[in-house]
This record gives structure tokens, sequence and C-alpha cells, in this order.
């Protein structure tokens, strides 16, 4: 496996990881204004599933024109960013439904979809557009489709099981979320660099 | 080796014989079952577990209350005079809710209770009385308040019990849920809370009441059961005014097995006398990891 796409698959892992991490941190988010009745991971779970649908679609429909490893950089720098007001706002926005929607089911529904439904479906767009960077051969995509599957699966497992069993533990929840958040920036800059410099190398080998 | 054998058969005797299952249900958050064992008909949320008991009831006393938690609860009564406006956080089979109807028959008693459920397995088996003024809600604890807070109700007597052995709702055990329980908590009332902490979480727990509320009294007559927390009060009264309260009330709660004068003297007043350290991290909304402190 070469270097670029060992780098594809350990950003598809991270943000399988930041997701679920976020998934169950929204719980702990939602619960001072909505509880946490079972209606809550009903809201939740339902506005992640429904934006990684549309994110799938997208970074399916993106990865048509001019895909590159520059771009899926940038996928993850706006999904970073989009991260955020989940910090920054969750406390007016939560107090503004609640005082406006008295029945918690759609309270809950709102707040999740007005917190989690563009990060998430920025996310969701990494699946396809990776599987578009790594296939070379059709005869293999879907291996290569089952191999990224697996590694951004097992990325959601852990970041669900170490988010709820030691970080919240040792953080507070805002900490873990401006974690994620870094870190999906942090590799989404990563990205960019690595296709600069492979464009540079490859500049190189043609003029020589 | 025998032995070993025999004497665990034993102790699982009292448990398993005698025990009768006369209602069993799934609801959406447990499993319910009410158990008649002889004279004593009991709530419990789970099966294999001996702590997950919420309430009972002697069948031919059934004023007469079971658990010393419920009793303690009762040491609210030496900070306040007549409570008028009553809010109970956690129903189980509503004994307190009852009791303090009997005593109060004029108060206004709202019951809080996140389990559909609960609520009829109360009214169908324990009694549960409901008139115009003891209502029950099904309602998340924290939202009740919210609305409440927001509506400018205002509660003399505010009862947290909506913990039990097993299980902890994070999001009722930090210092922002305690802002908003004061936030409703009329001017001299008081706030009695049946925890069940232990080990670490015992510490963080005070320690967050103490942010919120300053000095606080632990309730505890029994080194091996919960405490009560009662919080909330200006001052400690006076030894006087326990002494008057004790006098006015005992009698009254005497069919009920509780005991005033034992309770006025098993009062523990943080002030001066805190016994968790004074750097223990105060839970909050952000911080809550109550039930994963509670194990360690």
């Amino acid at each position: 496996m070469n270097k670029i796409n060992a780098l594809i698959y350990f950003l598809a892992f991270s943000s399988g990881f930041c997701i679920m991490g976020i998934e169950l941190l929204g719980g702990r988010i939602l619960a001072p204004y909505f509880g946490s009745s079972v209606h809550i991971w009903g809201s939740i779970i339902t506005v992640f599933m429904l934006s990684l649908s549309i994110g799938y679609l997208l970074g399916g429909k993106l990865s048509t024109r001019n895909p590159s490893l520059t771009k899926y950089g940038l996928i993850f720098f706006v999904a970073s960013i989009m991260v955020v007001p989940i910090v920054l706002f969750a406390e007016p926005i939560m107090t503004f439904i609640f005082t406006h929607i008295e029945d918690s089911r759609y309270g809950s529904l709102l707040a999740s979809t007005a917190l989690f439904f563009i990060p998430t479906t920025i996310l969701g767009m990494i699946s396809p557009y990776s599987v578009r960077l790594l296939v070379t051969d059709h005869e293999k995509s879907g291996q290569v489709a089952g191999g990224l599957y697996f590694v951004s699966t097992l990325g959601s497992a852990l970041g669900t099981i170490i988010t709820s069993f030691y970080m919240v533990l040792a953080f507070d929840v805002n900490d873990i979320i401006k974690t994620f958040a870094a870190v999906l920036g942090a590799l989404g800059l990563l990205a960019i660099v690595v296709s600069q410099i492979k464009t540079k190398e490859r500049a190189v080998c043609l003029e020589s | 080796m025998f032995r070993i054998l025999m004497l665990c058969l034993l102790m699982t005797l009292p448990f398993s014989s005698l025990a009768e299952v006369i209602h069993k249900e799934r609801s959406l958050y447990r499993n319910i079952l009410v158990e008649k064992t002889g004279d004593l008909l009991c709530l419990k949320f789970n099966e294999k577990n001996r702590k997950s008991t919420q309430s009972c009831m002697y069948e031919s006393k059934p004023k007469k209350l079971v658990f010393n938690y419920t009793k303690m609860t009762f040491a609210s009564l030496l900070f306040i005079n007549d409570p008028q406006n009553v809010l109970i956080i956690g129903l189980g089979g509503g004994s307190l809710s009852n009791t303090i109807h009997e005593l109060y028959p004029s108060a206004h008693i709202e019951n809080v209770e996140i389990d559909p459920a609960v609520i009829k397995v109360a009214r169908d088996y324990f009694n549960f009385i409901e008139t115009d003024n003891v209502t029950s809600k099904v309602q998340d604890g924290r939202i009740f308040i919210k609305r409440a807070a927001l509506k400018k109700q205002k509660y003399d007597w505010i009862i947290l019990d909506a913990f039990n052995g097993d299980y902890i709702p994070e999001h009722l055990l930090t210092k922002e849920f305690f802002a908003e329980v004061k936030s409703v908590l009329a001017d001299g009332g008081i706030v009695a809370a049946n925890t069940f902490s232990s080990s670490k979480l015992y510490q963080h727990e005070s320690a967050t009441y103490f942010d919120v509320f300053g000095d606080f009294v632990n309730v505890v007559t029994d080194e091996n059961s919960n405490r009560i927390i009662l919080a909330g009060f200006e001052t400690m009264p006076s030894q006087k005014l326990l002494i008057e309260r004790v006098n006015k009330l005992a009698n009254k709660l005497i069919p009920y097995d509780v005991d005033l004068q034992l309770l006025s003297e098993h009062l523990f007043y943080t002030k001066g006398n805190q016994d968790w350290p004074a750097d223990t991290k105060v839970l909050t909304d952000q911080y809550s990891p109550a039930n994963l402190l509670n194990y360690q």
C-alpha cells in the first residue's frame, strides 16, 4: 500500500472516530434541555443517519469532478469549522428551542438538526470520496470499498467506546468536541500539504 | 465447602421462596416488578438485583414507612413550617406523596415521574392518592423544573428522589441543575435529596451541592445506608427551634414510623466540617460522569 493510500485510510478512520464521538456527546449536550428519555436518542440517531445519508450522496457527486487529495483535505477542513458552532452556540440555540417548543420530542429533533446536521453531512462526504481516491482498478472497487468501510466503522466503534468510557471521565464535553474539531482540521491540512508536495514532486519529475 | 453452600442457600431463601410476583411489566425504561413477601408489598425495577427495590408498603399498615431513607426525608420538617407547595421528582410507589398529603391535606403536591408505567403501578398497587391538590406528571425532572422556572413557580419543599441503586440520571446531578432547583425554591424553603452516592461520587456530589447551596446538612442515621442531603435553607435552625418543631410534630409522625427526635440528633451540618477535599471537581453539564464515578 502506498503512503498516500495509507493516509486516506487513516483519515477515514479518524472521521469515523469523530462522528461517533460527537454523536455520543450529543446525548449529553441535549439532556439539560430535553431530558434523557429514549426519544432524545431517537432524535440524535435520526439526524445523524439522515445527514450521513445526504453526505454520502453529495460526496459521491463531488468525487466525479476532478477528484484530488487537496479537495479531500478541504472537506475535513470545512467539517472542522462546522463542528465549532456546537461548542459556541449550543446554549443559545437550545434555550431558544426550549422556550418555543413544549414537546421535548420535536424540541430535541430540531435542536439536533440545528447542531449536528451540517457537520455530519460534511463528514458523511468523506467515505465515498475516499473510495474514489483509492480505487484504481474497477475489479477491485468492491474490495476497496469494503476495506474503507472496515476502517471507518472501526474508527466509529473506537470513537464510541473511548469517548464514553474514558474521555467523559477526564474532560469537559466542550473540550472533547474542540479536540475533535482540531484533529479534523489538522488532518485536513495534512492532506492538503501532502497533496501539494506530491504535485511539486510530479512537476519536478516531469521537468527532469 | 458444604457449610458455605448451606449458608448461601439459607441466605437466598427469604428472597426467593417467599416472595410472590404479583405484577410484572416491561416499561420504556426498565422492568417493573411488584412483589409480595408476606405482608410486605414492594416495587422493584430489576429482578436480579436486591438493591433495585424502589418502594415498599406493609399491606396491613399502609401508613408505616418501610425504608430508612424515606423516613429520613422527613427531617426536612425540622427546617420549614407547614409546607404548602411540594415538588417531588421521582414517584416510586408514591409513599412520600401519600404521607405528606395526610400530614398536610391542604398542601399542593406535584409528583414528577419520567416513567408512566411507574405512576400506573403506584395507583394500582400502592394506593397512590391523587386529588385536586395532589397531581402527577410524566416528565423528565430537569425539564419540569426548567419550565417551572420559566413560569416563575416556587416550591417550599423540593424532594429529589430520582436516583435508584443502579442508575443515576446524570443531568440531575450537576451544578446547573441545582441552580435551576434553587431558582424554584421559595424563600425559607428546603431541598431534600435522596442520594445513593458511594465512594468517589460522594465527594463530587457534596462539592456540587456546596457550590450551589453553600453549607448543607447530611442526615445519616445508619452508617451503612444512604444519606439525605438537606440544602437551600438560609440559616441552620437553633437548638431551641429544633426542639420546638420536634415537640410539635413528633406525635403526628409516629404512625409513619418516623422518629423526629432521632432525626434531629442525626443532622450533620457541613459548616466547618466538610468531609470532602476542597479541590474536588464540581459536577457540571460539561462534566458529569456520575455513574462512572459511583463505581470507582
